[in-house]
């Protein structure tokens, strides 16, 4: 158990030894311990934001990249788990780890559903269908006769999590985003491991199958709607374990934080790191994490200029995102003698 | 430990100084700082939408900005700079949380100001009263922000939905009590504080007098359809509460329906320029709305000195920005208000003491309406509570009657 | 009874500024097979052209065919200088330029013109007291319906509309038979601003010109386009009006306004799954 998924395919293709590789997973597990205590609190709090949407945009590549059904929707996952994480903490006092299993059940029952109409309808359509769910969502949560549970439009404040021990580390505390960082970085971990193995067996050569030739793998023997649908449940309930720690983690839920254009960032976030690509999945969410700050900070007037333009550029220099990237250089080293 | 040592350091040498250079009586206040003032400047920190469909706020920003340009340009406050420090969040509470602890933690601001929006401020509400940050004037119209027995250091600003509302139950109940009311709503907090207010205001009598509630979406092409619902109810009272857009839409589409309601227009939209004239001037006459501001595109305040002075404010620090846009007027008139406060503050710039003299305001303001006042008091976190009805008569807003509120 | 004939005419008054948007991504969808998320904002960007062009003392119709040349060129030099170099690249990463487009000119246009709603002009007379439908809503469909008998008739009689479907529907074998499959699918996006510039203009006096005019509509014209079949231009208009009326009764009528988007939206959604390619869509079958 370790960040291994994220380095090693490229350092074992590159022909490290093993303990080489080790040292260098143990090198990189440190500096992740230690990178918290050496910056201010705020940024532990955005490390924690990308950590967020990295699981949430491999939950997305999952069905994008690897069953190539696009999605507009999983704002709405996100939503649902957030939602169910904080009306468990908010209304039964549930404290905040128990609440990831029951928002990834609840989401993978959902995207499980959403899966049956998805496996009539392809390519816009479906995006279509999936922003529908994106549009609904938000407007569903502050109907009127649930607002004793979700709060209606003004939301549910939650409380962050206290750490359960605390020391210090060059003079700074475990506080309370500290700890949060290490959950999330746990959470994170055993979600990518989870996505690792299931996508490099047998059921992530199905969906690649389907994606790429869906009546030849059909014929193949491929049971294609449930491995549609599974892959839609299972892609939700990673969005949705996404959502409910950004429920802990910014420890407020409204309406307004899950608008359709959150799926939008989500689906930039997947083709920015590289389709089909699960350490890509970090990489996009450092961009839709950091790349808006940026352009606001170069231009107040019209931000959303700038991230566009940042956006186009980027596609330019990596059609491919930034694991296409990786993958072409290395193919011109390999072939370098 | 360093931040107190170093303010030993400066007090002893302002010390000396200030003994030799200031008029007796100013030095009597000892300088004390927090985070984010010291001799030199004040750090402000401000949250608006520049991206995203909100971004129309983002005027607000820069307009609040631009006056602190002209502020430093005039020497500052008590000789110190103001830096202004705004920030996007895109009208996302996540980014509103993340974005406020940049300003809090990394740039060490002395105060946020004005953060805009009701689901924003809500994300950042305890967090702010827990790190005892002020939480200054922020920019929505909700109730909650007033509760200094449990936020001390939350204060909104501008009237609050809720007493505008009753404002038109009181003056319905006073001009037409058996009438029969059909309401327009945003589905959202600010259209349900409205109505909220509203129905507070008709009592006993809400229950009888509204027939018809009806919401639109901000995604919402048109409001026509529910122009025509409201029309069938059978309403001779019509509330507005909708956002300038679909304001104009409703005001036109009443008068292409034929319906000719006693028309109340909530005050987010009763600019004269940018909703009453692109919805047709004709189809407004006798529309009723409470107002605290001076409107830019009014003309009947376009020859006082105050516009001019605003006038030549936006011409010099906010060209690019639009004269006939209302959240300029606003901008000005807020900052004027955290000048004001700032002013009072003195060389006591603690996170308290700005709270302290927030709570301790009796202000007039240029662009406020003649005989508003901003005024607070450490029971009172509501700075702005009167607004006064005005009528359009076609071409400008006539006011009438009394000023309502304290 | 009056109620319901008016929200009926008043569901068909919206339904026409859907159908608008819509038979604009049907274009583009004909000509290079994608859909394009930055049409709503090409489309409210060429308005304030017309716009600015009207404050500067232009006569209506003289604003009018400026503003669709201008977005004619426009369309065209954004295919050729801006998706030119992402032309081969999947198509998520096309995408993702147009979602850079979309944001760019939305930003540009509350940058420069402000966001204060502006009225925009009709061209067509005034409405005279209570009618069922005004003269600009009759006058605006009007337009489009020129617009879709002009775009068929180009499609399907002309050789340049011939090659354009030809090199959106297999541009390996259209540029084997000597199609320049490129100029042909940034010509589609001219046409495509082109129409988006004619639905802008038709749209704005009813809602108001501001930039994030185009946001709400640009999903009722996508939901339209699909409804109607994605190929099908009749489809757009008929799944325009359609929702148009649809999203008025459930509103006025059945579950109210609160949830109407909501629903509205899951009956297209079951719809589609009835009908996958649409109301009026070709069924396209693969070979393997």
């Amino acid at each position: 158990m370790s960040a291994a998924p994220a380095t090693s395919p490229a350092a074992a293709a590159r022909g490290l030894s093993r303990p080489a590789l080790a040292a260098l997973v143990a090198a990189g597990v440190v500096v992740l311990c230690i990178a918290p205590f050496l910056v201010k609190n705020y940024r532990v709090f955005q490390f924690n934001l990308v950590l967020i949407y990295a699981v949430a945009i491999l939950g997305l590549n999952i069905l994008t990249g690897y069953n190539g059904q696009i999605s507009l929707g999983h704002s709405a996952f996100f939503a649902v788990g957030a939602y169910c994480a904080a009306i468990m903490m908010d209304r039964w006092g549930a404290p905040y780890w128990s609440t990831l299993v029951p928002a990834a059940a609840l989401c993978f029952a959902f995207g499980f559903l959403m899966g049956f109409p998805a496996l009539r309808l392809g390519g816009h359509y479906l995006a279509l269908a999936t922003l529908a769910l994106a549009l609904a969502v938000p407007q569903l949560l502050k109907y009127k006769k649930i607002e004793a549970w979700t709060g209606g439009v003004q939301g549910i404040v939650l409380t962050k999590p206290e750490p359960p021990f605390t020391f210090e580390l060059f003079g700074s505390p475990l506080n309370q985003d500290r700890w949060l960082y290490f959950v999330t970085l746990g959470v994170t971990i055993v979600m990518f491991v989870l996505a690792w193995n299931l996508l490099r067996g047998r059921v992530g050569r199905a969906l690649i199958a389907i994606r790429d030739h869906p009546i030849a793998a059909g014929a193949m023997g491929i049971n294609l709607p449930l491995y549609k649908s599974t892959a839609f449940g299972v892609s939700a309930a990673f969005t949705g374990v996404a959502g409910a720690m950004s429920a802990v983690v910014v420890a407020f839920v409204a309406p307004d934080s899950f608008s359709s254009f959150l799926s939008i960032t989500f689906l930039v976030g997947v083709v920015v790191g590289g389709l089909a690509s699960i350490p890509g999945a970090v990489f996009g969410a450092i961009f839709i994490q950091f790349v808006p700050n940026i352009a606001d900070q170069i231009s107040k007037s019209a931000p959303w200029a700038i991230y566009g333009v940042f956006l186009i550029v980027f596609m330019y220099v990596m059609p491919g995102g930034v694991a296409g990237l990786g993958q072409r250089l290395f193919r011109r080293r390999s072939a370098a003698p | 430990m360093r931040q107190s040592q170093r303010r030993n350091l400066i007090k002893l040498g302002v010390a000396s100084a200030v003994a030799a250079a200031v008029p007796p009586g100013a030095f009597a206040q000892q300088k004390k700082y927090d985070p984010g003032a010291n001799d030199r400047e004040i750090k402000i920190g401000n949250i608006n939408p520049y991206s995203g469909p909100a971004s129309a706020y983002g005027a607000i920003g820069k307009a609040i900005g631009a006056y602190f340009d002209k502020i430093n340009a005039e020497g500052g406050i008590n000789g110190r700079r103001i830096k202004y420090i705004t920030l996007d969040d895109g009208y996302n509470p996540a980014k509103t949380v993340e974005m406020t602890r940049k300003l809090v933690e990394e740039e060490e601001v002395l105060l946020v100001f004005q953060p805009l929006g009701t689901p924003p401020n809500s994300a950042i509400h305890k967090y702010m009263n827990q790190k005892r940050v002020p939480q200054l004037f922020v920019a929505t119209g909700a109730t909650k922000w007033g509760d200094p027995k449990n936020f001390p250091w939350t204060m909104g600003w501008q009237p609050n939905y809720q007493s505008e509302g009753r404002i038109y139950a009181a003056h319905l109940l006073e001009t037409r009590p058996g009438g029969k009311v059909g309401i327009l709503m945003q589905n959202d907090d600010y259209g349900k504080d409205y109505v909220k207010g509203f129905k507070d205001g008709l009592g006993d009598k809400a229950k009888a007098m509204i027939v018809s509630e009806v919401t639109y979406e901000v995604t919402d092409p048109t409001v026509d359809s529910q122009m025509v619902t409201l029309k069938a109810s059978g309403a001779d009272v019509f509330f507005n509460v909708t956002t300038p857009k679909f304001a104009a839409q409703a005001i036109k589409k009443a008068a292409e329906i034929g319906w000719k309601p006693l028309h109340y227009l909530n005050s987010v939209s009763n600019a004269a320029g940018s909703v009453m004239v692109p919805a047709g001037a004709e189809n407004g006459i006798g529309i009723v709305s409470a107002f605290y501001l001076k409107d830019p595109t009014d003309p009947q305040w376009q020859n006082s000195p105050e516009y001019k002075e605003w006038a030549a404010w936006m011409a010099r620090y906010n060209p690019q920005a639009s004269l006939k846009d209302n959240f300029n007027v606003y901008g000005y008139t807020v900052a004027q208000s955290l000048v004001q406060v700032l002013r009072q503050a003195g060389n006591d710039l603690t996170r308290a003491n700005v709270m302290k003299q927030a709570a301790s305001l009796d202000l007039a303001s240029p662009m406020l309406l003649p005989g508003i006042r901003v005024k607070t008091g450490p029971d009172d976190f509501f700075p702005i509570e009167q607004e006064q009805l005005a009528r359009w008569d076609g071409k400008t807003w006539v006011l009438f009657g009394k000023i309502y509120g304290k | 009874m009056e109620a319901l004939i008016q929200q009926i005419f008043a569901g068909l008054a919206t339904g026409g500024i859907y159908a608008s948007v819509g038979l604009a991504l049907v274009m583009i969808y004909q000509s290079t097979h994608h859909i394009n998320f930055a049409q709503g904002e090409m489309a409210m960007f060429s308005t304030f052209i017309a716009w600015a062009l009207l404050q500067a003392g232009w006569p209506y119709w003289g604003a009018f065919l400026a503003t669709v040349a201008v977005s004619f060129a426009g369309g065209l030099a954004i295919q050729r200088i801006i998706l030119k170099p992402v032309e081969k690249a999947p198509v998520l990463t096309n995408v993702i330029v147009f979602i850079g487009l979309l944001v760019i000119f939305n930003s540009l246009a509350g940058w420069i013109f402000d966001h204060t709603i502006k009225p925009f002009p009709s061209p067509f007379p005034k409405s005279s007291g209570a009618q069922l439908i005004s003269p600009h809503d009759l006058g605006s469909i009007a337009v489009m319906l020129v617009v879709l008998v002009l775009l068929y008739a180009f499609l399907r009689f002309t050789s340049v509309g011939l090659a354009m479907r030809a090199a959106a529907q297999n541009p390996e074998s259209a540029r084997l038979v000597g199609i320049r499959v490129s100029w042909m699918l940034g010509l589609g996006w001219g046409l495509s601003a082109a129409i988006g510039a004619v639905a802008g203009m038709m749209v704005a006096p009813i809602v108001y010109l501001d930039p994030n005019m185009m946001g709400g509509i640009l999903l009722y014209g996508f939901a339209a386009a699909l409804l109607g079949g994605i190929d099908n231009p009749w489809g757009a208009v008929i799944g325009g009006f359609i929702v148009g009326v649809l999203e008025n009764l459930l509103g006025a009528y059945v579950i109210g306004t609160e949830l109407k988007l909501s629903v509205a939206l899951v009956l297209i959604v079951t719809i589609l799954t009835v009908r996958p390619n649409g109301l009026f869509g070709k069924t396209v079958v693969t070979r393997v």
